[in-house]
């Protein structure tokens, strides 16, 4: 095995990625709304022994259409809560990283916390969340608290400026027990020791949050927390609040000034000693005979043209592998693929392009460790209220 | 045979001093094993559902935070998922507050839940209304205590108005033809009411049942007015059998002024139980666990929570303090924060009085006391007597089942399950197997109509 190999995710949603994917021959679109199907996909990546899968997730209804709602009939609407879904499937498996999607915006950054803390007891420590921000006016409606403003600049900076707080809220009733707060005295009757709780007593524009969290500190610690990026005001976000970001580049020197902008807020946040993942998102059509690719590709978008906000890759798994050894040369440690037809493309990820990379020793044959940050090389950290065992 | 027919359901062990934590075989409330067991156990012994309470904000006394019962626990609604994927037939209930959450939120959640365990989810809702509890959410805390009953009323109807909103015939998924949904609007809604201005399309389609089992607990007649109109079962803590036969007379006496028949809405009052070979064996057992309960420094808590000071200089073997409590505005900060019960002492100088001549009577010291009128329901006896005691109550129209409330986490309803549930069955007052698969088939509710009004 090189010195570093590679982290691969892959990122599930309804039929798969393309809209035309439900058509598929191999598709289970009536089964979208069972566990069973996303048992059996989890299944599948924790087979391949991916990282971790994430399981998208909106507030509102799909819309082909990405800043207003649609009345289309002809592709999948409806989805599960990711994050209950993600509980579900988490005492199914025993290896693989479960991280829903959790819109920060309209949502309540306690609730959010307790939940993800909750996926991390469920899964013994492989938990973790992305999150997102929802920027149309109509998921607002649904809450109908809060004006969405129309500049959209301004619009998005108040939005990943909220999302920053939320993950400081998050994280920080995640250390809101230390670790050793339950302490079942008998002697003096008390269960906690309560001065190894903390208040968190967060202030911000949107919200303040008083703490502590009421549910003890998650096995991991601090679950993982992800985002997608594609503008600065969300790279930002990744460099100061995540461990793991996911990003579009076009490529290898698009994201080598992607990462520069990552590392860069990274080291004005003060996290230059913190490891940051940098993976890049790209759809993937898989099959042996790349033609047969190329070809199923070009049938799905004659079905329902489709662009992604991510880079489509139609090809062999052989061929994957070339792109994916390419460009981690930027310096991205890992990908999450977007199988373009489930189970299929998933499959295809699972069983072709990772003993491909295996072979070339970019990939890991066993799973190495038991929790979602073991497997990152995260270490476990040290609650940000706990002082060395002194006066507390 | 054919007696009446019980439900019952299992309380995962609470935050309070019921759930006694220092036994040996005390476990963790907080791991998923110990849901996963006591939830297993359940569905052994075929109970209706397990229950999960919610937890929002710790609790403090006296500035601190309180430590001396159980502190801290998951997200309810989110190990109910996970206790899905290990269970195959047992109902799975959560409380969710209607004023720490946004009915669009819920609606999904309960939604999907239904999904996941393929229609065995049941939500209760209650209303919370303190500012302490608060100071942990965007909304922050206040609502008049008047209007609660308002947002709760107004939040469930939203929510069923969103659950509505897909009636289960939309999604047609016809790979040939390329329609997957049939209905451009499924989904749609729009409502505006005081507590609530939102439109739009609810994202999860119609889950098994439909609607989630709708629990409610409210006591006053404000609260007995609105389970009778929108609840499918109620939880009670009255104890006694004319108590409860007086609760459920006067619970079911409503359901008709809303359109709805008796076996609309199932009571079940909330109990704890204590099991011995001999009576005598199973008296000195609750008395035991009693004892575990209230403590000394708990018995002061409790009387700190009616009395509104710091008492903790009293002794506990010592008789009830000569100072009065303080009575405060009923919005006012008190000495306890975070109970439901804090304001369940509505004249605590009546309450008071009332103490010291039952105190004086009995000559029973603080914790003598605390333990009495701290005391609930409870059945003590052999499996046989405990057996029969329960059927009696729900042959005599003073329940339609029970919330069995353990004392230890997770094993406390191991000996129910394996020593009084064969008695009932046997006996024919409790099913032998489950007969259907949704929370409302266990529960005697007839299915929901699928095309639901629009």
């Amino acid at each position: 095995m090189p010195d570093t190999p590679l982290h691969l995710g892959v990122l599930l949603d309804g039929a798969g990625r393309h809209p035309a994917a439900w058509r598929e021959p191999g598709a289970r679109p009536a089964e979208l709304l069972t566990a069973g199907y996303w048992a059996d996909l989890v299944a599948e990546a924790e087979h391949g022994l991916l990282d971790l899968v994430t399981i998208d997730d909106s507030l509102g209804l799909q819309s082909a259409d990405p800043f207003a709602p649609d009345d289309r009939t002809d592709q999948v609407r409806g989805r599960l809560d990711a994050s209950m879904l993600a509980a579900r499937i988490a005492p199914l498996t025993a290896h693989v990283g479960i991280l829903p999607t959790v819109v920060v915006t309209h949502t309540e950054p306690f609730h959010v916390s307790t939940t993800i803390a909750t996926l991390d007891y469920v899964s013994s420590g492989r938990g973790g969340v992305q999150v997102r921000v929802a920027a149309r006016p109509d998921d607002a409606a649904l809450f109908g608290r809060r004006t969405i403003p129309t500049d959209r600049d301004a619009l998005l900076r108040e939005l990943f400026g909220e999302a920053g707080d939320a993950v400081e809220v998050i994280r920080r009733l995640w250390d809101s027990w230390e670790d050793d707060a339950i302490i079942r005295d008998a002697a003096t009757g008390r269960f906690i020791d309560r001065e190894r709780l903390h208040y968190i007593d967060f202030e911000g524009p949107h919200f303040s949050v008083r703490g502590p969290s009421i549910t003890p500190r998650p096995p991991q610690g601090q679950p993982v927390v992800a985002a997608l990026a594609h503008r600065a005001e969300p790279f930002a976000l990744v460099g100061t609040s995540c461990d793991l970001g996911f990003v579009t580049p076009r490529d290898a020197a698009d994201a080598h000034a992607v990462i520069g902008s990552i590392r860069e807020a990274q080291a004005a946040a003060g996290r230059e000693g913190e490891t940051v993942h940098v993976w890049a998102d790209l759809t993937v059509v898989l099959d042996d005979d790349p033609s047969a690719a190329r070809d199923r590709l070009a049938r799905l978008d004659a079905t329902d043209p489709y662009t992604d906000d991510a880079g489509v890759f139609a090809g062999a798994p052989a061929e994957l592998a070339d792109l994916l050894d390419h460009l981690r040369t930027a310096g991205l440690s890992g990908f999450r693929l977007r199988p373009a037809v489930l189970p299929d493309d998933l499959r295809q990820i699972t069983r072709g392009l990772v003993p491909e990379l295996q072979r070339r020793g970019l990939f890991r044959t066993g799973y190495e460790a038991s929790t979602l940050r073991g497997l990152l090389g995260l270490p476990r950290p040290a609650d940000r209220y706990a002082t060395a065992g002194s006066a507390r | 045979m054919s007696r009446r027919q019980m439900h019952l359901a299992a309380h995962f062990p609470g935050v309070n001093n019921t759930t006694v934590w220092s036994e040996p075989e005390s476990g963790s409330q907080i791991e998923f094993s110990s849901f996963a067991h006591m939830a297993r156990t359940a569905e052994r012994a075929k109970f209706d559902f397990m229950f999960l309470a919610e937890g929002l904000r710790l609790r403090e006394q006296n500035g601190a935070i309180y430590d001396l019962d159980v502190v801290g626990r998951p997200d309810n609604a989110t190990i109910l998922a996970a206790v899905a994927a290990v269970t195959e037939k047992l109902g799975i209930a959560a409380t969710v507050s209607s004023t720490f959450n946004e009915p669009y939120e819920v609606a999904r959640r309960f939604a999907t839940l239904d999904h996941l365990s393929g229609g065995r989810a049941a939500w209760n809702v209650v209303t919370s209304w303190d500012t302490f509890t608060g100071e942990n959410f965007r909304r922050g805390g206040y609502l008049a205590q008047g209007d609660r009953y308002l947002r709760a009323k107004q939040f469930l109807d939203t929510v069923m108005t969103l659950l509505d909103s897909w009636h289960g015939d939309e999604i047609v998924a016809d790979k040939a033809g390329g329609e997957y949904l049939r209905n451009p609007d499924a989904g749609r809604f729009d409502v505006h009411v005081d507590q609530f201005d939102i439109r739009g399309r609810f994202s999860v389609p119609r889950g098994p049942q439909g609607r989630p089992v709708v629990l409610q607990a409210g006591d006053s007649d404000e609260g007995r007015e609105f389970a009778a109109s929108t609840a499918d079962a109620i939880f009670t803590r009255h104890g006694s059998l004319e108590a409860g036969q007086a609760f459920y007379a006067d619970v079911k006496r409503r359901l008709a002024a809303h359109g709805r028949t008796e076996d609309q809405l199932k009571i079940l009052p909330a109990t704890t139980f204590a099991l011995g070979d001999t009576q005598a064996e199973a008296e000195e057992r609750g008395h035991e666990i009693r004892r575990q309960q209230v403590s000394g420094q708990t018995a002061l808590r409790f009387l700190e929570q009616v009395w509104n000071r710091d008492l903790s200089n009293l002794d506990p073997d010592g008789p009830l303090p000569d100072v009065d409590p303080l009575v405060v505005d009923a919005d006012a900060p008190r000495v306890s924060q975070g109970r439901a019960a804090d304001r369940m002492y509505r004249d605590p100088l009546a309450t008071a009085r009332e103490w010291r001549e039952r105190a004086a009577v009995n000559n029973l010291s603080i914790r003598d006391l605390m333990t009495e009128v701290t005391s609930r329901q409870s059945f003590v006896g052999t499996p046989q007597a405990v057996a029969e005691e329960m059927e009696r109550f729900v042959e005599q129209r003073a329940s339609d089942g029970f919330i069995l409330v353990p004392h230890i986490t997770p094993t406390g309803l191991d000996e129910f399950a394996d020593k009084v549930v064969p008695i009932l069955q046997e006996r024919g007052s409790f099913r032998a197997d489950y007969t259907g698969t949704t929370l409302r088939d266990h529960l005697g509710l007839a299915p929901l109509d699928t095309h639901a009004k629009v």
